[in-house]
């Protein structure tokens, strides 16, 4: 998090030139069992190269703290980049003890990524 | 439905469009918005899908304890909302587009089709009003697993090798089932586990009469009902971010409805005056929404390629939806396996302030010590989150000091006994913890563990019965 305030990223604001995914894109996450699925829609097509580029499958696998078992699909007419990070839940919506077992609120913390620009 | 008599009409298209209306994305959605749909949306059909993992196995556990139960809890109630207004405009010909009155289609009977189908039919009697209520079952395959012991994808051991005790195997149907309901003439098509966009397919193969090897098209009219299954998240709900992604109209959101043509392309829209927005966004997150594979999306009908989709604003709150492109069915079908899970106690209780991160973590600790040590839980059944500094993240963040921290303790129990106890012993922080602690709450309830396997689909098979009122 970087000690950022959230209010001021949602601002639109990113100080001292450091830009997160929070900045040029949205996230959606949804769950398959065990599997989290994130995608990633650039809010300027012109966005996406440097999404590409940055958000390869290591790095969201090292974001995520995963070993190297994170599948990207990249879908450059939408545009979107799609990830499928498996055995992460911890379970899912019926395994897991802790509260979000979809994982939902994991798409924002992929927005929590820095992009170097 | 009708107030007297069963009307049906010639089945045709209006422009050549059949209007598929999503009524409910989940088992606990709103209800309001589909009344709205069936009141102003001259829908042919309105869909409620209400059927998630969790939901099935969980209403296979009611079922076993009743068995006349076992379908959703809110069937009824939809019912009574929707059923009034689509036979007054049967009644007053305010028809829908094919020329005939909205038919409905659910996945509602969840683990008891044909007692939600007794159900719905009851709720019409109850209304003065005459339906055909047509029944799908054949999910249930709890004997074929049984007997062919698949192996279970997430312990990758045969079925016979788990600890926890089966209670359901339920297999995705796919949308035939639903089209022969139709053929049949039901006014209401009560289904249990089929697959989520296949409830939306099977109407389109009724008007249609798509051939079941046709797999561009209907993998066309699987990307229609897998924007729509969710319902409101295609009109800004799951969307809606007031810093990057603001939705008007949210508490009064509208839920979509596509106009599908014979080649399984659509318009996406919903409601003028409704809440929500309906743009080319919404629809390219719901598109990607919960697809792990974007070329290979599996259903029971078709393996379908969204990345041929195309998403294009086709004036305001409206999408076109174009280039669905797909192959074979595959040759298996996923079933969800139900396991009894034991129980599961939790308590919470706040903690503000200065200091308010260590004394929410220090109460965890003395709670996670007495489960041990007084209540004799295993300790690695029990979690702890800190609430407020980052528990959502599970740990991928740095926890930051909050203003306030809200500690939960959850645990898998033996029994009902060391459930409560784990509510219990948060509880008695109050008296016995860190200082300044309050709002504590606890629960405790019995839970459903949700696995899947396949099984060869030449050993289901769907059928279908009607039920008149």
């Amino acid at each position: 998090m970087g000690g950022l305030p959230m209010g001021e990223r949602a601002m639109g604001q990113p100080p001292m030139g450091r830009l997160l995914v929070d900045d040029l894109a949205d996230v959606r996450a949804g769950d398959k069992g065990d599997t989290l699925i994130l995608a990633v829609l650039p809010r300027e097509a012109a966005h996406y190269v440097v999404l590409e580029r940055t958000l390869t499958a290591q790095a969201v696998a090292r974001h995520f703290g995963r070993p190297d078992d994170v599948t990207r699909t990249v879908l450059p007419h939408l545009p979107a980049l799609v990830f499928r990070l498996p055995a992460i839940l911890g379970g899912g919506v019926t395994g897991y003890p802790g509260l979000d077992g979809h994982g939902k609120t994991l798409g924002y913390h992929l927005l929590m990524f820095p992009v170097e620009s | 439905m009708t107030a007297a008599g069963s009307m049906t009409g010639a089945s045709g298209t209006d422009g050549g469009t059949v209007r598929l209306g999503a009524g409910a994305g989940f088992a606990g959605d709103r209800i309001d918005p589909a009344v709205e749909l069936a009141r102003h949306g001259e829908l042919d059909y309105l869909v409620f899908e209400c059927l998630g993992e969790r939901t099935v196995a969980a209403a296979q556990v009611r079922r076993l304890a009743d068995p006349s139960g076992g379908y959703d809890s809110l069937l009824a109630a939809r019912m009574r909302a929707v059923l009034p207004v689509l036979a007054a405009g049967a009644v007053a010909g305010t028809r829908s587009r094919t020329g005939r009155h909205t038919r409905i289609v659910t996945n509602s009977g969840a683990a008891n089709p044909l007692a939600a189908g007794r159900r719905t039919a009851a709720v019409a009697r109850e209304l003065g009003l005459s339906a055909r209520v047509g029944v799908v079952t054949g999910d249930d395959v709890l004997d074929v697993v049984r007997r062919l012991d698949p192996v279970v994808w997430e312990t990758g051991e045969p079925l016979s090798a788990a600890p926890e005790e089966l209670v359901s195997a339920n297999a995705y149907l796919g949308a035939d089932g639903v089209r022969r309901a139709l053929d049949e003439d039901a006014d209401v098509v009560v289904t249990g586990r089929v697959a989520d966009p296949a409830l939306y397919l099977g109407p389109l193969l009724h008007e249609f009469g798509w051939a079941q090897d046709d797999w561009p098209t209907l993998a066309a009219g699987t990307v229609v009902g897998h924007l729509l299954e969710c319902a409101g998240q295609l009109t800004g709900g799951y969307f809606a971010d007031p810093g990057t992604k603001p939705v008007p109209g949210l508490a009064r959101l509208g839920f979509p409805f596509a106009d599908v043509g014979s080649d399984g392309g659509a318009r996406l829209s919903k409601l003028a005056g409704s809440g929500g927005l309906l743009t080319t966004r919404t629809c390219t997150e719901q598109l990607l929404y919960e697809v792990d594979r974007p070329d290979a999306y599996l259903t029971p009908d078709v393996t379908a390629d969204f990345t041929a989709v195309r998403l294009a604003a086709d004036g305001t709150d409206a999408v076109r939806v174009t280039g669905g492109a797909g192959g074979p069915r595959p040759d298996d079908l996923k079933v969800t396996l139900g396991f009894r899970g034991g129980w599961q106690g939790e308590g919470q209780i706040s903690y503000a302030g200065p200091r308010a991160l260590a004394r929410a973590r220090l109460a965890g600790e003395i709670v996670r010590e007495r489960l041990v040590n007084v209540h004799g839980l295993a300790a690695d059944a029990i979690g702890v989150e800190l609430i407020g500094a980052g528990a959502a993240f599970r740990g991928l963040a740095p926890e930051t000091d909050p203003l306030e921290v809200r500690l939960r303790v959850s645990a898998r129990a033996s029994g009902a006994e060391q459930a409560d106890a784990v509510g219990w012993e948060v509880e008695s922080l109050y008296t016995n913890g860190p200082a300044g602690g309050g709002g504590a709450r606890k629960s405790a309830q019995e839970t459903v563990l949700v696995r899947s396997c396949l099984v060869p689909r030449d050993l289901v098979a769907s059928s279908v019965t009607v039920l008149e009122a």
